[in-house]
């Protein structure tokens, strides 16, 4: 079988509730600048929550803002900010050529939570229950609204991988793009989960909740006295292409992804499985073909519940227990869990370690919990580092899906 | 007179003027691009504004969300433009207030 082609990234669009560029984003985790406000939750007053302040009329029409859905806002504010990174000329590109592939790790909660108390109001008959109900909440709605707003008649869909989703979205433009499905993707991860209260109740009645009287110390993963996830909203979609149609373009290649794998824990459904985990990062770099020792970053996943970042540190130890220039952080410390966002956010906020070889660190430890001091851990300040030429970026998900998705600094081979 | 009492005398003396206000009100929030200033009362409100099939329905549900007016299927025609909208609505309103 012949090498498939290699993949790149040529262009990033992202809203994260400590930034919504690329620039601001990394600025921010390279100042230890945490963002998580309070807002009130249905039926649950006040919790901290990552809320991201893009400006959405900036490629939406009003009216497209109303009808749509806070996904599909995030969806197109994100791919429209890759596709200017990208400099394409749009007018040129083949819209039948290109495809959009966004993680999910839900959606349709928030219109549906918002319809059954629309109706609440109206003695709960549906006759007011609105028309824009089912376009809103079908599962490809954020992809399918930036194919309405960028004009692509290309595939478009959503993959719903739980939290693993944003590497999920990745993979699979990756995959379609060396089968020669598209010859363009816009691709990542997006998440409106914080304006659904479901998602808060579950977690704090599953005793996942973070809290915190300082909403930015609400997430510490890896600290001794963690008490849980942050609820985020936000999104990361990437441009990607062939290597050899980016060259013949003269594309700005920010990175190429070097290797992937998405495995199953068949364990349990809230646990994670530590043997998978180890796993799946292992078959990442054996496709990748890279050793431990030749990954620079580890981008954990590690969301600050008290049993989940020490599955993760087991995972990371089997792999990484002699590999001295690999350094580990963590971006939900500053950012809570972006949920279908987070995988992709947090493998952006790594990317410029490339070009500037800092590290960004993981926040808000007073006390690292001993079963989370893993060598290599970047603590509460960014570390210079000598090179870094690889990110490996993992994302876990409930019903037990494991993703690890590894990158490389682009090198002529 | 209470605000109640004022607002059922209002509305039990609308004109087909006020009724164009209600239904320009309820578009302005559906379709907030849209300048609504020189909206001609006699044309085909879509021949004048981008307004399509979700947003005709959107109007029937503010109307009855918002007026308690309702408007059946066989009658959504009668909506084509701001004077057919007052001609069908003024009567369904003043009815609403007993008159």
């Amino acid at each position: 079988m012949s090498q498939p082609p290699r993949i790149v990234i040529t262009g990033l669009g992202l809203t994260a509730p400590n930034g919504n560029s690329l620039k601001e984003f990394r600025a921010n985790l390279l100042a230890g600048k945490a963002r998580i406000a309070e807002i009130e939750v249905r039926h649950m007053g006040r919790q901290p929550a990552g809320v991201c302040d893009f400006d959405a009329t900036k490629w939406q029409k009003r009216k497209e803002i109303r009808n749509g859905t806070r996904a599909g806002s995030i969806s197109i504010y994100c791919a429209r900010e890759a596709l200017a990174d990208a400099g394409l000329d749009w007018e040129k590109v083949n819209k039948a050529r290109v495809g959009v592939y966004l993680g999910i790790t839900e959606h349709g909660n928030v219109e549906t939570e918002n319809e059954i108390f629309n109706i609440s109001q109206f003695g709960n008959d549906t006759k007011y229950w609105t028309h824009h109900h089912n376009p809103r909440t079908v599962a490809n709605n954020p992809a399918g609204e930036v194919t309405m707003n960028m004009g692509i008649t290309g595939p478009h869909y959503t993959i719903g991988a739980a939290c693993a989703a944003g590497n999920a979205g990745l993979i699979q433009a990756a995959q379609m793009l060396q089968l020669g499905e598209v010859d363009l993707a816009f691709a990542g991860g997006i998440s409106e989960s914080i304006h659904t209260f479901g998602i808060f109740a579950g977690f704090k009645n599953q005793g996942a909740l973070g809290s915190h009287t300082d909403p930015n110390q609400a997430s510490r993963p890896f600290d001794k006295n963690r008490n849980g996830i942050v609820i985020s909203e936000g999104g990361a979609i990437y441009v990607l292409e062939r290597l050899d149609d980016a060259l013949a373009r003269g594309a700005k290649i920010i990175a190429e992804i070097a290797g992937w794998c998405i495995n199953s824990d068949a364990t349990d459904a809230v646990l994670p499985n530590p043997e998978r985990q180890t796993q799946c990062v292992q078959m990442a770099l054996e496709r990748a073909k890279l050793r431990p020792q030749d990954i620079n970053i580890v981008s954990t996943h590690a969301t600050a519940t008290a049993q989940g970042d020490i599955q993760e540190c087991i995972a990371l130890r089997n792999v990484f227990q002699h590999c001295p220039q690999t350094y580990i952080n963590n971006t939900k410390s500053f950012i809570g869990h972006c949920m279908g966002a987070a995988g992709a956010l947090e493998l952006a906020g790594n990317l410029p370690s490339f070009e500037d070889n800092w590290v960004h660190p993981t926040i808000n430890i007073s006390e690292l919990d001993p079963e989370c001091a893993l060598p290599g851990l970047v603590v509460n300040q960014p570390q210079q580092v000598p090179e870094v030429k690889t990110i490996l970026n993992n994302s876990f998900g409930m019903l037990g899906i494991n993703s690890a998705l590894i990158v490389k600094k682009y090198e002529v081979a | 007179m209470t605000g109640f009492e004022c607002l059922k005398r209002t509305l039990a003396n609308m004109t087909k003027n006020d009724i164009k206000q209600v239904v320009l009100d309820i578009i302005a929030d559906i379709a907030p691009d849209e300048d609504l200033s020189a909206v001609k009362p006699e044309v085909r409100l879509r021949d004048q504004l981008s307004l399509d099939s979700m947003d005709f329905l959107d109007i029937v549900m503010e109307l009855r969300k918002k007026h308690g007016i309702e408007v059946p299927e066989a009658d959504y025609v009668q909506l084509a433009s701001l004077d057919s909208c007052a001609e069908y609505l003024l009567p369904k309103f003043l009815a609403k207030q007993g008159k």
